[in-house]
């Protein structure tokens, strides 16, 4: 899978997002690394804001498109 | 047949948990040696337990602690996270903070290793 269906996944479930990247580790198209900036996550843990970027990306990581996933997030604007 | 009465027990007991692929002598997975060795330079005492034996372990586990991926580091009972967070939370001193807090100022004093197989 190449980062842009991540990308959009991830702009839909944080439209306020002041920064977002998804970058493929390997080049094999399963190993992602995303980071996530956004007003929408500030005061929350960082288990609730990881929980926030598994559940939009529910689908890829339930069909086993994404083998790894590394997230990087920030609550700050 | 379901862990999911063992897995709860595994978590509320331990002190520091960590689910993980392998074990700690041999970690099957970058993100389960990450998170461990985190957790060894904080100097929790960690019990760990593999979830390669059976892959129901994994189910039951995330349907446990609705967190999809492995590994999953508990403490006293709480989710801390997966590798990310866990290795965050100690290059910002916050784990062991927790970890002071939570299992009192000695805490890496015991500093025991232990696993737990459940298949």
């Amino acid at each position: 899978m190449s980062t842009q269906p991540l990308r959009e996944l991830l702009e839909g479930a944080f439209p306020d997002a002041t920064e977002l990247a998804v970058t493929d580790r390997t080049g094999g198209g399963d190993h992602f690394q995303v980071v996530v900036t956004a007003p929408s996550l500030a005061g929350l843990s960082l288990v609730e804001q990881h929980r926030r970027v598994y559940e939009a990306l529910s689908a890829p990581l339930a069909d086993g498109t994404i083998h790894e996933l590394r997230i990087k997030t920030k609550g700050a604007a | 047949m379901s862990y999911t009465d063992r897995i709860k027990e595994v978590i509320d007991g331990a002190d520091v948990a960590i689910f993980m692929k392998g074990t700690p002598a041999f970690a099957m997975c970058g993100n389960s040696d990450r998170a461990l060795s985190a957790l060894r330079r904080a100097g929790a005492p960690v019990t760990a337990i593999d979830v390669l034996p059976d892959p129901q372990i994994r189910q039951d586990l995330s349907a446990i602690s609705g967190w999809p991926t492995i590994p999953q580091v508990f403490v006293k009972g709480e989710l801390v996270g997966g590798a990310d967070i866990v290795e965050e939370l100690e290059q910002s001193g916050e784990l062991a903070e927790t970890l002071r807090a939570k299992l009192g100022e000695g805490y890496a004093e015991s500093r025991d290793e232990s696993t737990v197989a459940l298949a």
